[in-house]
């Protein structure tokens, strides 16, 4: 679905240049829930904007779907870390507004968005105002709006960064839900490590200055998992070794009295 | 009665009561020190100065509201699409901006007489005049408002391969809409002075020459019964504009209803 060959990012500023990714390699098969897992800085958002096509690249390669990325992909949706709903449109043209941005119409969206927002329980919100609605309802919103034109890739960026722990809780079941139903790609940032395990078949952790790969780690545990799973020992297991990667960083303080 | 009524027709008993009041200190005081009519007419003479003659005074009001109202739109239509110039292109930003802000520190009182040998004494030359006062805000808050779009909704609409067209229809110019309402509430009074500035330079017609032939006979009672209906055509354009906003932006704060 998505080959990362060697790529590299830097940026010109006034000191020379930046390098921002290094030299980073990935592939993610189709159907694939992969989580991206790193401080802030390791590069992780700015990874998925160059996936996205809307941040270009130094060097190195990215395909999708074998073809280069040059632009963002028609067959993509991505989630913000702010839901990015605009006030003057109402929930349901909120969730239609990506594909009349993209000139596609909202008319024939309609009812997918419909049916989408019913899913995901904001029924009785279709024709209200994003300002009416809680953080973690406006964030369903905007899930949504990246699955209205059904993507085959889900791009999300620190989506429930925002979150209180409860409703992060309770968007990660929907999330598992839902990618369970329609077995999307989905590559996920973000900087929580029980998140990342208890979505993810593989974790991908970064590490910073230069944002690199520091470690790839597949999640064995099996499906649906349940968030009362998150004291079993091979739940634990797996936290503890993404932590320890995260320490070997020196991004964590190793955990010693 | 809604709740929402009843506390509107409250704050408007509230607006007639201070009106009604300040009416009141004005009579009394002018009765009180035994003012001259020619130095300070009464309320009382200014009621019945309207009434000898009100015809003559709603028409020459109608006239100067009209003046005032086609000088609003032009002003709003040549402000915004300014506006929508300067955001899209660099170059057009700088051109436009120092001209304008050049432009506009002229005292564009002093231009009034030209404009009458420009364009004549008819209704055209107070319509420039008032737009051309009325433009420079239209064009600075719709400025303001464009550029203040959420970059991450922009990046929202570029990784759905958005036209910049469409950017400009669906995300800038709705983010702006507040901006542009704010500005368009100060434009109207901007165009009211335009307008009367014309008519004070040339004309047969208006407030204003109403206000300037008063002047010439020192008929203050006249000249006031005009400077009354002007605050009154000022105070109209500007709750038309606050009534239009509330149709057109339901859903900024200030009009939200929950």
């Amino acid at each position: 679905m998505i080959d990362l060959i060697s790529v590299s990012k830097s940026y010109e500023t006034r000191r020379g240049p930046i390098l921002t990714l290094s030299d980073i390699s990935l592939k993610i098969a189709p159907g694939e829930f992969v989580s991206i897992l790193g401080p802030s800085g390791c590069g992780k958002s700015t990874l998925l904007k160059c996936i996205a096509g809307i941040e270009p690249i130094s060097s190195g390669k990215i395909l999708m779907k074998g073809v280069p990325v040059k632009e963002p992909p028609d067959f993509m949706g991505f989630v913000f870390q702010r839901d990015l709903l605009v006030d003057w449109r109402t929930v349901l043209a909120n969730v239609t507004f990506g594909v009349e941005l993209a000139g596609r119409g909202r008319k024939r969206y309609t009812q997918k968005a419909i049916e989408l927002l019913r899913r995901f329980g904001l029924n009785d919100y279709i024709h209200r105002y994003p300002w009416e609605m809680s953080g973690g309802m406006r964030q369903r919103a905007a899930i949504c709006r990246a699955l209205v034109d059904d993507p085959d890739l889900l791009l999300m960026d620190e989506p429930f960064g925002a979150l209180d722990a409860l409703t992060r809780d309770d968007l990660n079941l929907e999330l598992q839900r839902i990618w369970s139903a329609d077995r999307k790609t989905v590559l996920f940032v973000t900087h929580s490590i029980p998140e990342s395990v208890f979505l993810s078949d593989r974790v991908v952790v970064m590490d910073r200055n230069p944002g690199r790969v520091a470690a790839v780690i597949d999640i064995d545990l099996p499906r649906p998992r349940r968030l009362a799973r998150r004291d079993d020992s091979r739940f634990v297991h797996f936290a503890t070794s993404l932590r320890t990667v995260l320490e070997d960083c020196g991004v964590t303080r190793k955990d010693e009295p | 009665m809604k709740l929402s009524d009843y506390s509107k027709v409250q704050s408007a008993l509230q607006v007639l009561l201070i009106l009604a009041a300040f009416a009141a200190v004005w009579q009394f005081s002018v009765t009180l020190f035994d003012v001259p009519e020619y130095l300070l007419p009464s309320v009382t003479d200014l009621i019945r100065e309207f009434r000898s003659d009100w015809t003559f005074y709603l028409q020459n009001a109608l006239y100067t509201l009209e003046t005032t109202a086609l000088a609003f739109v032009v002003a709003s239509i040549i402000g915004v699409a300014l506006a929508i110039a300067v955001v899209s292109a660099k170059l057009v930003d700088n051109v436009i901006m120092t001209l304008l802000a050049a432009f506009h520190n002229v005292p564009k009182v002093a231009l009034a007489p030209l404009f009458v040998i420009w364009l004549g004494t008819g209704q055209l030359p107070k319509v420039a005049i008032g737009a051309m006062i009325a433009v420079f805000t239209i064009v600075v808050d719709t400025v303001v408002g464009l550029k203040s779009a959420d970059p991450e909704v922009i990046n929202f609409a570029r990784s759905k391969k958005a036209m910049p067209l469409t950017i400009l229809t669906k995300v800038r110019l709705p983010g702006a809409l507040p901006n542009l309402f704010g500005a368009l509430k100060t434009a109207t009074s901007f165009a009211l002075i335009g307008a009367v500035v014309g008519e004070f330079v040339g004309g047969e017609q208006g407030l204003g020459y109403i206000i300037m032939t008063a002047q010439g006979s020192f008929d203050t009672t006249r000249a006031f019964v005009a400077i009354v209906l002007l605050g009154l055509c000022g105070t109209a354009l500007y709750y038309c504009v606050d009534f239009l906003e509330g149709i057109f932006l339901p859903w900024h704060v200030a009009h939200r209803k929950t």
